[in-house]
């Protein structure tokens, strides 16, 4: 009576463990592929600068899909692909760089190619109404001026020095966050003055901050590519979702977020 | 705790280590070596897939060196700062009666629960430049903490405190307040009484907190880079340069990550040598 849930949980717990321990192989887990129509759990992993936008479009799919429920996991796409290749289960993976998604399909973690379905550019992340009046990359080096950047291992810190190197732009910041939400969170405290942020965030953040926009990040623009993860407990469910990511629809909401269609 | 106060000082050594001839039951051992295994493994996971051949030169870039210099110099400064601070607030909270005691005893223990990123987070809505505290700090004398080793420091301090003083605070529950008695009745203060009877009396338990403190101190991340940023040299310490290595590199964060620990363990174990086992 009490044994079946009790073994699912008992599962569950061990396909945790094995994922925690790095040496699950990721070959099976609850999620029900059901014939040929679209229905069980999608399990997406999806770059941390997709949040707003991913959960939308989730929430758009399961309406579109009655019976299926599409499960996140938001994070700096590095971690995503570290845990994509040491086994985490996943039918999904969108990652907000090209390198990222190289680690998993090099590794033999892709079901198909990848394929680019949007791009973001950066933007001066500065407090509401600029007060400051910050309006081009030079005005960040400006004495007494505190600069949030990203760390250069991550895509929006790789896509900053691009940016600053194609205006010539000798910077020395504050900081070099982990992510773009933690540059971008220095802003919303006030705690630095700008910050190189994508266009998406800072659109995200509209109550606390504005988005300078400048020439040169159009030298530094990022893909976001996505793939169907080799070995998908939801094989059928994954392909609709990337589908439908790809769709009018899925599109749209992107573009209202302020990322580029591809 | 370790408080043999009625024993005579010439006990043989193994009974004041607590240690006892016999068979060790079985429904000890097994969890017992369970739970080693648990926290053993994982360290086992990190020895394994360290790049052993290219270990020397990865050792030796220079950014290595700087952020465990930064991370012990600012672990062993903020444990300085918990002992100043922490060790008073102990005693505080094990020898005096006042009302609200049992709040300020759940106050204590906030940073532990406290998710290290909300608390750093909550220090720059105090210290941060627009902080209540900070603000006042900048407008008056120049001064701004985020993204100072000082900030690394007081985020550390603020994680670690708590361990420091619970230790304390148990070590003092434990010692026979009798002593300070009567060196209270032989005509010491209560400043006396403290230095001199009851911080000795609490040594070990002292040490042992403090190890503690620095151990959480120099493991400290979420707080660390909220409050005091990432930068090199900085405030970027050893669990800092891990995380971002991760970004790129597994193996360079293996490696740092196994600098970190042996660096750590080997200073812990000579430390629990000296102070903790010590007669």
């Amino acid at each position: 009576m009490s044994n079946r849930p009790m073994r699912a949980a008992l599962a569950g717990a061990l396909a945790l463990a094995l994922t925690l321990a790095g040496c699950g192989d990721g070959d099976d887990t609850a999620g029900a592929a059901g014939g040929s129509g679209v229905t069980g759990t999608v399990t997406v992993l999806a770059a941390a600068s997709l949040t707003e936008s991913f959960i939308q479009i989730g929430k758009d799919f399961e309406a579109a899909h009655p019976g299926t429920t599409v499960v996140f996991n938001f994070g700096g796409s590095s971690a995503l692909a570290t845990q994509i290749n040491q086994g985490a289960p996943a039918d999904v993976f969108a990652s907000a760089a090209p390198r990222n998604m190289a680690t998993v399909t090099e590794a033999g973690n892709a079901d198909g190619e990848p394929s680019t379905f949007v791009r973001n550019q950066l933007v001066i992340a500065v407090a509401r109404d600029n007060p400051k009046g910050i309006t081009n990359l030079a005005d960040l080096t400006r004495p007494g001026t505190k600069v949030a950047l990203c760390a250069e291992q991550v895509p929006c810190g790789a896509a900053a020095r691009t940016a600053l190197d194609a205006a010539a732009v000798k910077l020395t910041p504050v900081t070099l966050e982990q992510d773009v939400k933690g540059a971008l969170a220095k802003v919303r405290l006030g705690e630095v003055d700008a910050a190189l942020v994508y266009r998406t965030d800072a659109k995200a953040a509209a109550g606390d901050v504005t988005g300078v926009e400048f020439p040169e990040s159009a030298r530094a623009i990022n893909d976001y590519p996505i793939v169907l993860l080799k070995g998908a407990p939801n094989r059928v469910g994954g392909q609709a979702f990337v589908g439908y990511v790809r769709s009018e629809a899925g599109r749209a909401v992107l573009t209202e977020a302020g990322f580029q269609a591809s | 705790m370790t408080t043999t106060t009625d024993a005579p000082p010439a006990v043989p050594a193994d009974r004041r280590t607590g240690a006892r001839r016999g068979r060790v039951p079985l429904p000890l051992l097994l969890p017992a070596a369970l739970g080693l295994l648990f926290l053993v493994l994982p360290l086992a996971g990190l020895v394994v897939r360290a790049p052993w051949s290219t270990l020397p030169q990865r050792l030796t870039e220079p950014g290595v060196l700087t952020a465990l210099r930064l991370s012990l110099q600012t672990a062993t400064l903020a444990t300085l700062l918990c002992l100043l601070l922490g060790v008073p607030l102990a005693w505080l909270l094990a020898r005096v009666e006042f009302r609200g005691r049992r709040l300020v005893r759940a106050l204590v223990t906030v940073p532990l629960v406290l998710p290290p990123v909300v608390g750093g987070v909550a220090l720059l809505l105090v210290f941060g430049r627009r902080g209540l505290v900070g603000g006042w700090l900048d407008a008056t004398f120049g001064v701004t903490l985020p993204f100072t080793t000082t900030g690394v420091v007081l985020a550390e301090a603020f994680v670690a405190m708590p361990f420091l003083v619970i230790a304390v605070e148990g070590a003092l529950r434990g010692a026979d307040p009798r002593y300070e008695e009567a060196a209270a009745t032989l005509g010491a203060g209560r400043w006396t009484t403290f230095t001199h009877v009851t911080l000795p009396l609490v040594g070990p338990g002292l040490a042992a907190g403090a190890v503690l403190c620095w151990a959480r101190a120099l493991g400290e991340f979420g707080a660390t880079i909220t409050f005091a940023g990432n930068y090199p040299g900085r405030t970027q310490t050893m669990p800092l340069a891990v995380y971002l290595a991760l970004e790129t590199d597994l193996e360079s964060a293996i490696v740092l990550s196994l600098v970190l620990l042996t660096v750590s363990v080997t200073i812990l174990a000579a430390l629990r040598d000296r102070w903790i086992t010590a007669p």
